[in-house]
């Protein structure tokens, strides 16, 4: 145990070249899903927040039971969808990072949704009559209250980045694995720990902790410094 | 002074549910300056306003605001808690301009003048939700008086606030009077609705019980529902004297 100890931070100290790829690529891809998924999941959270609408319930209810979505779910559908036989075959994306990125992106934006939903929700209750009484319509109400919540919002999009980078089903049934292209920390994680390279497992998984650890650091301090800064 | 902009409501109504708020509301005002509601906490009050600015649609009844049917005078509507964005007192005097069309430097010029107007002009670049309640409040009007609206709405604008902020507010609202702007006040403190209002309205149970002038009708009462209230009289105090 002690000597495995030693192994890993030793890997780690040297910058390993394998630990220093896996984790590049595991940041690009989760940056690059939930940049995606915030793009799509604030806008739609905040608009859902509020419209009225026939059926709203039902896609509030919709939108938080998607938030736990079976990872190995998303990545199997998206796996048929962009396997040679599937309707998005002919993109050639299968066991890419475009397509880890996608289903991890189709992991996330219900996360985000969801929860931008409520906080845009509390908000509109704060605020939501005096932007009606300027006669501000809904997508510039939704526009104001996203405004307004903005450092709440970046709790929602830590938790994302946290569900994306740590989850290995999705990611592992459309990229497949394959070493120096398509393999992420917890794909790594998983192998090398059934091939007993406990060393490399055990780096990347400290790895991948510091990586989760500082993301949310510095979050959090530069949601600290703006919430100073703008009240 | 610009012309009135008279306000014409016939028999409103207005239901939660099987809860009743109004129950056929009659009140035509075509005096300029300032109208005051006043009446007891759950008298309907806060949702008339509400009504005439379109934030509620009612259950029966007209209102018409203005000289001709369908030509919608602009309404601003200060609330009793203001609202503030997360974003400087410049900004948020700048978005309540956003639906008005207007170009940026007219917009800035607004936003300056109403700033400048309610005495804020130095702290354009501050935090709104860091002001004070009294400032946040002079915000709220500079909000109001950027849109340079005909029609001003006030909810106890002035509740919660010290002497010295409500007196602070009073001004403005008496200044934004005699600019022109038509001012309907709904307040529970008796010596603003005498300093401020040309007129009064009394609602009670739903209804509006009487229409005067304010120095008349505040002396005098003639319904026995203001007298009620004038006295200070609590209205279930005075539903168990009459069952």
């Amino acid at each position: 145990m002690f000597q495995t100890l030693q192994d890993t931070l030793s890997r780690i100290a040297a910058l390993d070249p394998e630990v220093i790829a896996i984790a590049g690529l595991s940041l690009r891809v989760s940056l690059s899903a939930v940049g995606l998924a915030t793009l799509v999941g604030v806008p739609l959270g905040g608009l859902v927040a509020v419209a009225s609408f026939r059926g709203r319930r039902a896609v509030v209810g919709l939108l938080n039971a998607a938030m736990g979505l079976p990872p190995v779910v998303i990545g199997l559908v998206l796996y048929l969808l962009l396997s040679r036989s599937g309707p998005f075959g002919g993109l050639g994306l299968l066991f890419t990072p475009s397509a880890m990125i996608a289903a991890q992106t189709i992991l996330v934006v219900p996360l985000i949704a969801a929860l931008t939903r409520q906080i845009v929700a509390d908000a509109e209750d704060h605020l939501g009559e005096q932007l009606r009484s300027l006669g501000l319509g809904r997508v510039r109400r939704a526009a104001i209250l996203i405004f307004d919540t903005r450092f709440s919002l970046v709790t929602a999009i830590l938790a994302a980045f946290g569900r994306a980078i740590s989850e290995i089903g999705a990611v592992l049934v459309v990229g497949g694995n394959i070493d120096g292209y398509t393999r992420t920390m917890t794909t790594a994680i998983s192998l090398e720990t059934q091939k007993g390279d406990l060393p490399l497992a055990l780096a990347l998984g400290i790895v991948l902790i510091a990586i989760v650890v500082a993301v949310s650091a510095v979050a959090s301090l530069l949601r600290s410094y703006a919430m100073r800064a703008y009240g | 002074m610009s012309p009135s902009v008279p306000i014409a409501i016939e028999r409103l109504r207005y239901r939660v549910g099987d809860l009743p708020i109004l129950n056929g509301v009659d009140i035509t005002v075509t005096s300029p300056g300032i109208t005051a509601i006043i009446g007891a906490n759950g008298a309907g009050k806060s949702v008339l306003l509400r009504l005439i600015d379109g934030l509620l649609v009612p259950t029966s009844g007209t209102i018409r605001i203005g000289a001709s049917a369908g030509s919608r005078p602009g309404t601003a509507f200060v609330f009793q808690r203001p609202g503030m964005v997360r974003a400087s007192v410049a900004a948020n005097v700048s978005l309540a301009l956003a639906p008005l069309g207007l170009d940026a430097g007219e917009r800035r010029e607004r936003v300056r003048a109403a700033l400048d107007h309610v005495g804020l002009g130095d702290r354009a670049g501050a935090p709104a939700t860091r002001l004070s309640g009294g400032e946040q409040q002079r915000l709220a009007l500079a909000r109001a008086w950027a849109r340079k609206p005909d029609l001003l709405l006030l909810d106890e604008p002035t509740a919660n606030l010290d002497p010295a902020s409500a007196q602070a507010i009073e001004e403005l609202v008496a200044s934004m009077a005699r600019a022109g702007t038509k001012v309907v006040l709904v307040s529970h403190n008796l010596g603003q609705v005498m300093r401020l209002a040309e007129d009064v309205v009394v609602l009670a149970d739903g209804l509006a019980v009487e229409h005067g002038p304010a120095r008349s009708l505040l002396s005098s009462p003639r319904s026995p529902q203001a007298r009620a209230y004038l006295a200070g009289e609590l209205p279930w105090t005075s539903f168990a004297a009459h069952s």
